[in-house]
């Protein structure tokens, strides 16, 4: 018998289960979904990030993003997604911006010294200053983890209110790509003498640029 | 019979900057919990713990369908899945993936299904180098400690422990500055990362709808643990296992915020297979181990199987007076506090473990605070009768055992229980101290009641009982 | 026609503590209630249950049921022998037995004394004077298996000349936890120091609890330790004139 029998006839014993007999229906799935209006979850997503420390800014255009991001990185060097509208609004052209990696390795190698990373986000939850990123060609995952700084531009409209309701948009995360990862504040630890100390492993620093 | 339990708690007892230590992290820890569970701040925290049990019921019950489900799925993407019994097998699925690869540097992110087959220690004996990256666990790897608390592993350690621990196995200058420390873990930790041929995590649950494994995390190691490397693979317990991604929302927002008082932590990664096609990076390999180790004996207990509901959040231990006195080392095992005290006796024997589902006051806080709602106190009352049934079976304990009988035999008599008690007051043979307490006679100063006196005064038998007061008032 | 409640007094009341049981009498008789006090009462027998012995712990259980049946009210000084009898009894037979059923039906006629107080007498000021700084211990098992939490507080709130204060670990363990006290002394002895510790910051000469049991941990540990605070059950405070 293989371990992998041996531990369903166990498990079925344990039960008193038969072999693939159907469960009942599970229990209903909870999700609320809270009406609130997009200045309100604009206004919550900053707070939230602010509160953990990141930087915020509410642009009303992508030239305002733009200039913030220029600020931010002047004379540093940064690697970019390639999400389209980071190009369209000459945000991955700022000096010192590398993008257009489709390659694993030169990715990996230029986040490894880079000093920023510039990314877009798929969503972004209101209620708790979260982003959520959607692995795909346009966003890498090592972008917003390996470079000290993440500078995330999100349009206003992909803020949703919190997780019932991302969870009510994108039922199934593997559907879609081989992964999803929520981003809430810098990375931190608090593992000695529960002193929180920021930037362990991941960026210490982010930036959340709302564009409308 | 003083046991290593007994000696352990005894000497945590006695120091007195551990027991600070202690004390102030649970503390901190029970706060943070308290502030983001209120009723104005998340009004809706009892229905989520209820819909949390019930998720966790309905996936242990159903177990079997749940874990092929998620096989099924992680293979259809592409992703592989091991069934292993023991950390053995475990052991001998990374060797041979590892061999294979051709790879001998392993970065591990933070696991408690791990720590529980050491796996870290079975690697290494086979020549691995086999790396934690979450800084709690990598000091005490360096330390060969174990973890003293699910989320907070190096709670005992200060930052000066730190900087000895630093000087003496990496050699380095001492320093004792927690924002320098943490640098010097991540600079070490850069560069094994992206060396590393095989990341290693846990799991924190396993979506079976979506073949997916579920990490939250606040440092990013996890995340680099299962993004650099070629090759991922998650560690998980049958036991992870939730129905479908939409539980997440419950799962999550009831996780965070009982573990550390985060309404969710820095990272929540949902990942569920290989870099794909149209994606620049991520691992060329994904495995999910399914490990028993134990679990499949738990279940058949339908009211103790409720000790697979936990998600492993550590408020329990926080919560605990018992745990925040006699720290995480105590325990014999790597699962501490009341989760370990219900645990480890059900996966190690309960005959094996006899004493610890005794260490517990019973005082409920464990139960009120978790987040899946196990019962707690309820599984430690059925531990307790089990123990008391295997003493039974090999005559072991026979004098507590007779003592109780005749507690029975006279208690279910009411006019033996009356005179007997009648006589307590009548011929008691303790006298009185000054402020009224009892001043008990040496040659009584046995058992029990020695060990009472150990700590405390004992309260005089009254000299009238209610009984007697009750019937002379009445006439 | 005066209403008949029935008090169970527990034996530690009846051997260590008669007056708390006495107070409790007479809070209830100036409620106009008339108290039944069956003489065949014995142990509710949660000693043995939380030690695991399940056998012995259903013998008291059996007889305990049979003195309380046909009680409308029974009532019961102490948080934790009442959890025993409502949230325990039924653990100990098999599931649809008789006994099933007959202590479930039991467990909804048991009240902890300041739970009746609060739900069924409904009252909560008996003209009581106190005088004295007082500092409530909220027993574990009143707490969260029976939510006594904010009743005691109002009732004490009433009393004439009570100062009510909290202290910060009022929900914490006191560390007796039955036959644990003595099985792991040291540890029994630390925690309530810890609580001691606690009472002694809020500056409160007075400790109430709802159950004799902590108060008898309590009070042992203020005597080692030759503090002057007294430890008082509820119903002795509410009883004072």
């Amino acid at each position: 018998m293989t371990s992998r029998e041996a531990m369903l006839k166990e498990i079925r014993t344990s039960l008193k289960r038969e072999t693939g007999t159907p469960p009942p229906p599970p229990p209903p799935v909870r999700l609320v979904i809270p009406k609130v209006d997009r200045a309100a979850k604009v206004d919550s997503l900053l707070s939230k990030v602010a509160a953990l420390a990141g930087k915020t800014l509410h642009a009303s255009s992508m030239a305002e993003a733009r200039e913030y991001v220029a600020g931010v990185i002047a004379g540093k060097s940064a690697v970019a997604s390639n999400e389209p509208f980071l190009k369209e609004a000459g945000i991955s052209t700022l000096p010192g911006v590398q993008c257009g990696f489709t390659e694993e390795a030169a990715l990996r190698e230029a986040c490894a010294v880079t000093d920023f990373g510039i990314s877009s986000a798929t969503y972004a939850l209101a209620d708790t200053g979260s982003l959520v990123m959607i692995s795909s060609l346009n966003e890498a995952r090592l972008v917003s983890l390996l470079p000290p700084v993440h500078i995330a531009i999100v349009p206003a409209e992909r803020i949703l209110s919190g997780l019932d309701e991302l969870y009510m948009l994108v039922p199934k995360p593997s559907d879609i790509s081989s992964s999803m990862v929520l981003i809430t504040g810098p990375s931190r630890t608090a593992d000695i003498e529960q002193l929180l100390v920021r930037g362990v492993h991941g960026p210490g620093e982010i930036h959340v640029v709302v564009v409308d | 019979m003083t046991t290593v339990f007994d000696e352990k708690i005894h000497s945590t007892l006695g120091d007195s900057r551990l027991q600070l230590a202690i004390y102030k992290a649970t503390g901190r820890l029970m706060e943070n919990r308290k502030k983001v569970v209120a009723d104005d701040v998340l009004p809706d925290y009892q229905e989520l713990r209820q819909q949390a049990h019930e998720i966790k019921r309905h996936a242990i019950n159903h177990l079997d369908y749940y874990l092929e489900e998620f096989e099924r799925n992680v293979q259809a993407r592409g992703g592989v899945v091991h069934w292993c019994r023991d950390g053995q097998e475990v052991a001998d699925v990374v060797l041979s993936i590892a061999k294979r690869r051709k790879t001998g540097t392993i970065i591990k992110s933070k696991s408690m299904a791990t720590e529980e087959i050491e796996l870290n220690e079975r690697l290494e004996h086979h020549g691995l180098e086999s790396v934690e990256s979450d800084l709690g666990e990598y000091i005490l790897q360096l330390n060969h400690e174990k973890p003293y608390h699910i989320v907070a592993p190096a709670l005992h350690l200060t930052r000066y422990d730190v900087a000895d621990i630093f000087t003496k196995h990496l050699g380095l200058e001492r320093e004792v500055v927690i924002e320098k420390q943490t640098k010097i873990a991540r600079n070490i930790m850069r560069d094994k990362f992206l060396e590393a041929g095989i990341g290693i995590s846990g799991a924190n649950f396993l979506v079976a709808d979506s073949g997916a494994v579920v990490l939250v995390e606040n440092e990013g190691n996890a995340r680099l643990s299962t993004t650099a490397p070629k090759v991922h693979i998650a560690v998980a317990g049958i036991e992870k296992i939730i129905p479908r991604a939409q539980d997440l929302a419950t799962m999550l927002k009831v996780l965070g915020r009982s573990a550390t008082g985060q309404p969710l932590t820095v990272y929540t990664s949902f990942l569920s297979s290989v870099r794909r096609e149209n994606e620049v990076d991520g691992p060329e390999e994904f495995h999910v181990i399914l490990l028993d180790n134990g679990r499949t004996k738990v279940l058949a207990n339908e009211s103790k199987r409720e000790s697979l509901f936990c998600i492993r959040c550590g408020a329990c231990l926080n919560h605990c007076p018992v745990y925040r006195k006699i720290g995480g080392h105590s325990f014999p095992w790597v699962y501490s506090g009341p989760i370990g005290a219900i645990i480890t006796p059900q996966f190690h024997g309960v005959e094996n473990q006899p004493k610890l589902a005794f260490a517990s006051s019973l005082c409920g806080a464990c139960g009120e605070v978790c987040p899946v709602k196990i019962d707690i106190p309820k599984v430690l009352l059925e531990l307790r009768a089990d123990a008391k049934e295997k003493e039974k079976e090999v005559a072991s304990n026979q004098l507590e055992r007779a003592a109780f009988q005749v507690f029975a035999y006279i208690a279910s008599r009411p006019k033996l229980w009356r005179r007997l008690t009648g006589l307590a007051g009548t011929f008691n043979p303790m006298g009185k101290q000054a402020n009224g307490m009892a001043k008990v006679p040496g040659f009584m100063k046995l058992g029990p009641l020695q060990e009472w006196l150990s700590e405390r005064d004992l309260a005089p038998v009254a000299p009238k009982s209610f009984r007697t007061m009750w019937k002379e008032r009445k006439g | 026609m005066a209403k008949r409640v029935t008090i169970f007094v527990t034996c530690i009341v009846d051997q260590l503590f008669p007056n708390a049981g006495m107070a409790m009498a007479s809070v209830l008789e100036q409620l106009g209630y008339e108290v039944d006090f069956p003489e065949a009462q014995t142990c509710c027998g949660q000693p043995a249950f939380n030690t695991g012995y399940r056998d012995e712990a259903r013998t008291v259980a059996l007889h305990t049921m049979k003195v309380l049946k046909g009680a409308e009210y029974v009532i019961v000084p102490s948080g934790s022998c009442t959890s025993m009898i409502s949230h325990h009894y039924h653990d100990l037979f098999p599931k649809d037995s008789p006994e099933y059923h007959e202590a479930e039906e039991l467990s909804h006629r048991v009240y902890e004394f300041s739970k009746f107080l609060t739900d069924v007498a409904k009252v909560e000021d008996f003209g009581a004077n106190y005088d004295g700084v007082v500092t409530f211990h909220d027993a574990c098992h009143g707490l969260r298996d029976l939510k006594v939490k904010d009743g005691p507080r109002r009732m004490l709130a009433n009393v004439k000349g009570l100062e009510l204060r909290e202290h910060d670990t009022c929900e914490e363990c006191c560390g007796f936890g039955g036959t644990f006290s003595v099985k792991f002394a040291e540890l029994s002895g630390h925690m309530v120091r810890t609580k001691l510790d606690s009472i002694v910051r809020s500056g409160a000469d007075t400790v109430a609890a709802v159950d004799c049991s902590c108060l008898m941990q309590i009070q042992g540990a203020i005597s080692r330790a030759g503090l002057p605070i007294k430890t008082k059950h509820l119903a002795e405070i509410l009883a004072s004139r």
